[in-house]
């Protein structure tokens, strides 16, 4: 894409026009993410997140692909390797909890990034697509952090993939056919650490290749903004380079620094004690929990507790964990308020917060064992999840009364630094209302 | 339409999960257990350093040395440390002669090279620690039934693993009149279910004497066993933490650096009136 006051490659070299014809690998570059890629001026350091969810891709990606040269994918030794590699390999107690903490990390940046896109109203036209195609990278990558955690054959990884496996025999009919066929066995044994090991290291480059797809899909209509108004003209833009590859490399620089003092200063507090005891089928842990980041979906699996329409609760807590995260696939078309960002609509700010403190909530109930007040915290928790996506939104779409919109990106910009825009700057390319969202 | 099905799930969704919320609990007797257990007490650990934060600070090679000692003469009765190799002893600042007197003092199971039969060999100092048992059953089997752990990861597997391995073995005391404990076990308020099948293993102080003249009472044995377990548990600690000091350094620099060229480069944008 781009707007038509980009700027364009240029070659200056005699290599660079010998490319240029071969393989214009500069010039995508330089469109994708160098100067000829107009960006909104007036990204916050929410919009950072992005950046630093690839880099924390790229991170798992290098650690994990050394991890995988000495680990060992045998229920006998799995866990005698993973040590291994703490005491023995170079660096390896390194190369082990950065990819550890990495992975509690990743989705840290990556729940930041949604609710990001969700205040701004990211998912709205023209972006429908770009925000499906992170839906399933974060699908893809629960499978994969999921599978990863079972590679080191602790009790927790043990005990965890024999519940989450477990959800699959609540499928009437031919679930326990699938539980079986999916494990390779009856329960969790050597064949499903194989098939662990050998699609935890394929999915990450599935991501790699949806996460090209995504980016593609966000430069068709380029980034959303603050304001959620389009970009009018060229004074609603500055290049990428060098505006924002400053900006995302200082904050690259915050992320990293926080990521090392975990790494190198709590490495364990984000992980479960237990996994530090070798897998044992034959002894239960007291309290079974997944990692911090999907305790929230876990406390909606834990909420159902009574049978109901003659379903039984178990499969009811497998439909609803499955339709919490399938049901972001519809925000598009559940949330049809022309306005994009929650900056603009007062009504839908207070349940967007509201939204917010409900997960936070969720995954503390996630993490507890199933006792009062908790598991009726939990259910109210996940009933409001619920009534948020499907009833609530689309229902303040039709009756809120949105704020005024600014009539540009500069506009805007020049609000905040209090200044009058210059006469003529604003508005003058095209309409000033958003598109509605049908 | 979407949002006429999504209404409709988001009911059936909400109806249930207020179905349940609804239903009356059971009543629920409180867990005896859980008002008699006791949370480990803190001490302030020499490697942790400053205000016991874990940023700075190193192992202190003589209590290593005297942790190593205990687990020695007292905890090697019942507990291996099979992922520590003899070699590994050298961070507790012992010499190679010295590591290969310590492994030869331990028997290694091995094959008779002649009849192929199985036996037993003088340790190496590359060789693992061996295991006290051969097997869980006969671990069992002489332990009256319980199983004790291999110690090489425990601080690293229980939560705040160094205070409790101090906490545990200082903490066994008489039962409150309420509690009866099974005959076999004893009663111990930081085990998670009170009643610990290991026997109080300090017996007294004085139990072990330490060569380097350190006063040997309980607390000091528990604080210094715990110390060589979480070295046993964690050999790259002090690797980790000055690796740590220096990349949180250069990463702050290189942030700081970042910072400015930031503001650098949106100087024109953020001053003036924006322009055409
Ligand atoms: C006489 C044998 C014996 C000796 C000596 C002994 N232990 Fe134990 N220990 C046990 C047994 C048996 C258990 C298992 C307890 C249970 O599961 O109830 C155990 C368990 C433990 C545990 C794990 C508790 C838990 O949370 O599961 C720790 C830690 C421990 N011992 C530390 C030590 C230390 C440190 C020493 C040396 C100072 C020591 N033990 C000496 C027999 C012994
Ligand atoms: C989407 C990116 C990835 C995520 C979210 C992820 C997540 C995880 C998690 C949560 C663990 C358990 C960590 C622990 O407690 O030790 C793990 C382990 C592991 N991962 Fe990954 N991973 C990713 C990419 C990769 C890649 C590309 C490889 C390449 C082979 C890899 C190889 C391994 C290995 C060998 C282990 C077991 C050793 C260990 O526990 O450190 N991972 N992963």
């Amino acid at each position: 894409m781009s707007f038509p006051w980009a700027k364009h490659y240029e070659p200056t070299t005699d290599f660079g026009r010998y490319m240029d014809s071969r393989l214009p690998l500069p010039r995508l570059v330089y469109g994708a993410l160098g100067a000829g890629y107009p960006t909104p001026k007036n990204l916050n350091y929410f919009y950072n997140f992005g950046v630093l969810a690839g880099v924390a891709l790229v991170i798992q990606i290098i650690t994990g692909v050394v991890l995988g040269m000495h680990y060992a994918a045998n229920t006998g030794i799995a866990f005698d390797s993973v040590e291994f590699i703490m005491r023995d390999v170079n660096n390896g107690w390194m190369l082990r909890y950065m990819h550890a903490v990495g992975a509690s990390f990743f989705f840290a940046v990556v729940y930041v990034h949604i609710f990001r896109g969700l205040y701004y109203g990211s998912y709205k036209p023209p972006r429908e697509v770009l925000w499906l195609l992170g839906l399933v990278i974060f699908l893809l990558m629960m499978a994969t952090a999921f599978m990863g955690y079972v590679l080191v054959w602790g009790q927790m990884s043990f005990w965890g993939a024999t519940v989450i496996t477990n959800l699959f025999s609540a499928v009437p009919i031919v679930g326990e056919a699938i539980h079986t066929w999916l494990l390779g066995g009856f329960s969790p044994d050597n064949a499903t650490l194989n098939r662990f090991f050998s699609l935890h290291y394929l999915l990450p480059f599935i991501i790699f290749g949806v996460i090209i797809l995504h980016v593609w899909a966000l430069h068709i209509p380029g980034s959303n903004n603050p304001t959620g108004v389009d970009v009018k003209g060229p004074q609603d833009t500055v290049p990428f380079h060098p505006y924002y590859t400053a900006k995302d490399f200082f904050g690259l620089g915050v992320y990293l620094t926080i990521f090392a003092i975990f790494v190198f200063f709590l490495p364990n507090a984000l992980g479960e004690v237990d996994n530090y005891i070798p897998a044992n089928p034959l002894s239960t842990p007291p309290h079974i929990v997944p990692e911090w980041y999907l305790l929230p979906f876990y406390a909606i699996l834990k909420a159902f507790t009574t049978n109901f329409l003659f379903i039984p609760a178990k499969l009811w807590g497998v439909l609803a964990m499955l339709s919490a995260i399938l049901l972001l696939f519809f925000l598009p078309w559940l949330d049809t308020s022309p306005v994009r960002s929650n900056s603009y609509r007062p009504l839908n700010r207070i349940f967007f917060w509201v939204l917010v403190a409900d997960c936070i909530l969720l995954g503390v109930c996630g993490g507890k064992l199933a006792e009062e007040p908790w598991v009726r915290i939990g259910q109210l928790a996940s009933a409001y999840y619920f009534a948020h996506f499907l009833i609530i939104i689309p229902l303040i779409a039709r009756f809120e009364k949105t704020l005024p919109l600014p009539n540009s990106i500069s506009e805007s910009v020049l609000a905040k630094y209090g200044r009058t825009p210059p006469p003529g700057s604003a508005g003058s390319f095209g309409g000033t209302m958003p598109q509605p969202a049908e | 339409m979407v949002r006429l099905g999504a209404l409709g799930v988001g009911l059936v969704f909400v109806l249930a999960l207020l179905w349940g919320a609804v239903q009356p609990r059971d009543a629920v007797t409180p867990d005896p257990v859980r008002a008699l257990h006791l949370a480990p007490t803190e001490i302030e650990w020499s490697y942790r350093g400053p205000g016991n934060l874990g940023i700075f600070g190193t192992f202190d090679r003589g209590q290593l040395q005297r942790g190593f000692q205990v687990y020695k003469e007292i905890c090697s009765a019942c507990h291996s440390i099979h992922r520590v190799a003899f070699r590994d002893l050298a961070a507790l600042g012992f010499s190679a002669p010295e590591i290969k007197a310590i492994a030869k003092g331990y028997d290694i199971p091995s094959i008779d090279e002649k009849t192929g039969e199985p036996t037993t060999r003088k340790g190496l100092p590359s060789d693992k620690f061996p295991l006290v048992y051969a097997n869980e059953i006969a671990a069992r089997a002489a332990q009256n039934g319980a199983l004790p752990p291999d110690l090489s990861l425990i601080t690293k597997a229980r939560e705040d693993g160094p205070n409790y391995v101090h906490s545990l073995i200082t903490g066994y005391r008489d039962a409150p009149a309420n509690w009866k404990v099974p005959d076999g076990l004893y009663y111990n308020p930081y085990f998670r279910s009170l009643n610990v099948a290991m026997p109080p293993p300090l017996a007294a102080d004085g139990q072990v004497t330490y060569a380097d003249g350190t006063k040997g009472t309980k607390d000091q044995y528990a604080r210094d066993v715990a110390t060589f377990l979480t070295w046993t548990a964690e050999p790259k600690l002090e690797a980790r933490k000055s690796t740590g000091v220096a990349a949180v350094l250069f990463l702050l620099i290189m942030t700081g650096l970042g910072y400015l060229s930031y503001k650098r480069v949106w100087a024109d944008i953020k001053r003036k009136p924006a322009s055409i």
